[in-house]
């Protein structure tokens, strides 16, 4: 049973389509992200939802009521902004209090649940700062804050970490979880970092140029991605220019030097896609020249010349030797971690 | 470093800044000082200007009621100019911030404009609509028949506010403007999203913002007002007067310098206290919007 439902959504503005054909599902306290390009209409959906947009096309139902026709200052979502968007001429405590005092919250009841929300996103004695006299972290966990207290069916967060710093933003995020798991309010967040969608959600949804290219688990789409797009946006991966052999009995594909059984259905040439981190030196396989080493740590990433152009390895730090800048080498791997798709 | 070039180094910012320096010297502060000193000077009919230390001046501005009538006059004036132009310029400059940004830029344009045009200009545009029986306002209203008498507006106190609040309004929308400026442009979707209607928004949410801006461009139409001298001129004539026209006739008819000194030092004085304590009031108040 949909929860939030988003049924062929599109919005154009004036000639430009910015989102297109959006159809989603989402369950009750599932976390979804919205993961794609600058520009790829992933806010715009999100501003729909909240209703600073209208659709042009299309309907959004929550528990089967039609969205679009509730005002947004009665839709009841929470919403976290890139910017947080605090009122600095609130204190934290006043800023949080904001959306309980609009829905008449008797005042015993509202210093109590404020007081509560900050303690939950670990603000507890912050009651009376301002927002300006806060860091970047502290004011986003206000914004979590205000946005949670009102106890919204939907949580969207627009981008919420991207003002952090790297250390900052990996704590957050797994705060972020942790609270949503804890409260289980159905969330939307939206983002262009693949690491942050793949950690966060229950399921992605890569868009590209208004569109969706994939809906599916983190799993899903890093392993079995629906489009080049998805597997270049998700991750590094390796093309290759290939072809495959039907004349041979039984038909080949082959890349420079590495041949494996043909897949059903394609002829000709054909495009594969593998993993770095998919990739084995071995004895026999497409032949390559290491460029560059370098060692990260709990892995080494190789930068290869091979015969089918540029190829990134990764091979985990095992302990093992691993070969020396301007060696040659074989790249081999499975079939079966590889995508074959047709020349665009 | 040696000291020397340490103490060269350290006389730099004074040399630089000294040709500035005395040009402020020169022009202002040497002419101020001659000013206040005037204004303890002897006058008479027949022996002009005596250059002796005495207190007559300012005992006749104190004890004469003609002196403070006219100095209420002045800053009533002023302040319902500054309030006239803070309730029309406020809502101006936040239509104008929500326009797009073609019509922004022209309408922009719209209200610099009168800046562009000399202030007696301005002033006698007035006169021309509303200066009596003449007036190409009143001539058309009464001609419509929807008045009998024409609107007073020459010389009163009303023409002036409106003719003065006119001349100010871009000071006002230009300062309330830069405050909104500041605003985080989600702020008001902040504010829809957790469920406050457009009123709560404006009330709550943006005019506790924009305050600064509206005090601060309150201050600078305040003091100019206060100080004008063309408008009140032209619209007040010889009936109405204020500070600055009254200090005007008195040094260029009755040629009665120190007393007209007198009077330029009172309002220059008046205008400062008020300026630098509402401005250290506004600060304190408002420190945590200005951060």
């Amino acid at each position: 049973m949909a929860y939030l439902e988003l049924d062929r959504v599109a919005k154009q503005f004036g000639a430009q389509t910015v989102v297109d054909d959006f159809s989603l599902s989402v369950r009750k306290g599932e976390f979804i992200s919205f993961l794609g390009p600058s520009g790829c209409g992933k806010t715009t959906t999100l501003q729909m939802i909240a209703g600073f947009l209208d659709p042009t096309r299309g309907t959004i139902r929550l528990e089967g009521k039609d969205l679009t026709a509730i005002h947004p200052a009665k839709r009841g979502l929470g919403i976290v902004f890139q910017s947080y968007a605090l009122f600095p001429h609130m204190t934290a405590a006043e800023n949080v209090a904001f959306g309980l005092e609009m829905r008449n919250v008797p005042r015993g009841e509202r210093t109590e649940r404020v007081r509560a929300a900050l303690a939950m996103v670990g603000l507890a004695g912050y009651e009376d700062r301002h927002p300006r006299r806060m860091s970047g972290g502290q004011q986003q966990r206000v914004a979590l804050a205000r946005a949670l207290v009102i106890k919204p069916s939907v949580l969207l967060l627009d981008e919420p970490l991207s003002n952090l710093d790297a250390k900052l933003r990996e704590e957050m995020q797994i705060e972020l979880r942790q609270i949503q798991r804890t409260i289980g309010t159905t969330t939307i967040l939206v983002t262009h970092d693949q690491n942050e969608a793949m950690s966060l959600s229950d399921r992605i949804v890569v868009m590209s140029q208004g569109r969706i290219e994939q809906i599916g688990t983190p799993q899903e789409t890093y392993e079995k991605p629906a489009s080049a797009f998805v597997s270049q946006f998700l991750g590094k991966t390796n093309d290759f220019a290939a072809t495959i052999d039907r004349a041979s009995a039984p038909a080949r594909l082959i890349a420079g030097s590495w041949s494996a059984p043909a897949p059903a259905g394609r002829n000709g040439p054909v495009t594969i896609s593998i993993r770095p981190e998919r990739i084995d030196f071995g004895d026999a396989g497409l032949s390559a020249k290491i460029v560059t080493r370098i060692f990260q740590g709990n892995h080494w990433l190789f930068q290869c010349e091979s015969e089918c152009g540029p190829a990134t390895v990764i091979r985990q730090n095992d302990g093992r030797s691993q070969p020396a800048e301007g060696e040659a080498v074989h790249l081999t791997w499975r079939p079966e971690d590889m995508d074959v798709r047709g020349v665009a | 470093m040696s000291a020397s070039a340490e103490e060269r180094n350290a006389r730099t910012p004074w040399a630089l800044t000294a040709p500035a320096l005395m040009l402020f010297v020169g022009v202002l502060l040497i002419p101020l000082a001659m000013t206040v000193m005037l204004s303890f000077h002897d006058w008479g009919q027949y022996k002009g200007i005596e250059p002796v230390f005495i207190l007559k001046n300012w005992r006749e501005i104190a004890t004469d009621p003609y002196y403070a009538e006219m100095f209420g006059r002045t800053f009533r004036i002023a302040i319902l100019t500054t309030l006239l132009t803070a309730l029309l310029g406020a809502p101006e400059a936040y239509i104008l911030n929500r326009m797009g940004g073609r019509w922004k830029s022209v309408f922009l344009l719209v209200i610099l404009g009168p800046l562009l045009i000399s202030v007696v200009a301005r002033t006698l545009g007035w006169a021309l609509l509303f200066g009596g029986n003449n007036g190409l306002v009143n001539k058309l209203l009464m001609s419509a028949g929807l008045i009998r008498a024409p609107i007073p507006f020459m010389f009163t106190e009303t023409g002036m506010v409106v003719a003065l609040a006119h001349v100010m309004m871009p000071f006002m929308v230009l300062s309330v403007w830069a405050a909104l400026q500041r605003l985080d442009p989600q702020i008001e979707n902040a504010a829809l999203s957790l469920g406050a209607g457009p009123v709560t928004i404006i009330r709550r949410i943006i005019m506790p913002q924009i305050m600064p801006g509206v005090l601060s461009g309150a201050i600078i139409v305040f003091s100019l007002s206060a100080s004008a001298f063309a408008t009140p001129a032209i619209i007040g004539g010889r009936r109405l007067k204020v500070a600055a026209t009254l200090a005007y006739d008195e040094f260029l008819n009755t040629l009665n310098w120190p007393l007209g000194a007198a009077v330029a030092t009172l309002l220059l004085a008046a205008l400062v206290l008020i300026v630098v304590g509402s401005n250290a009031l506004i600060e304190r108040r408002y420190a945590e919007v200005f951060r």
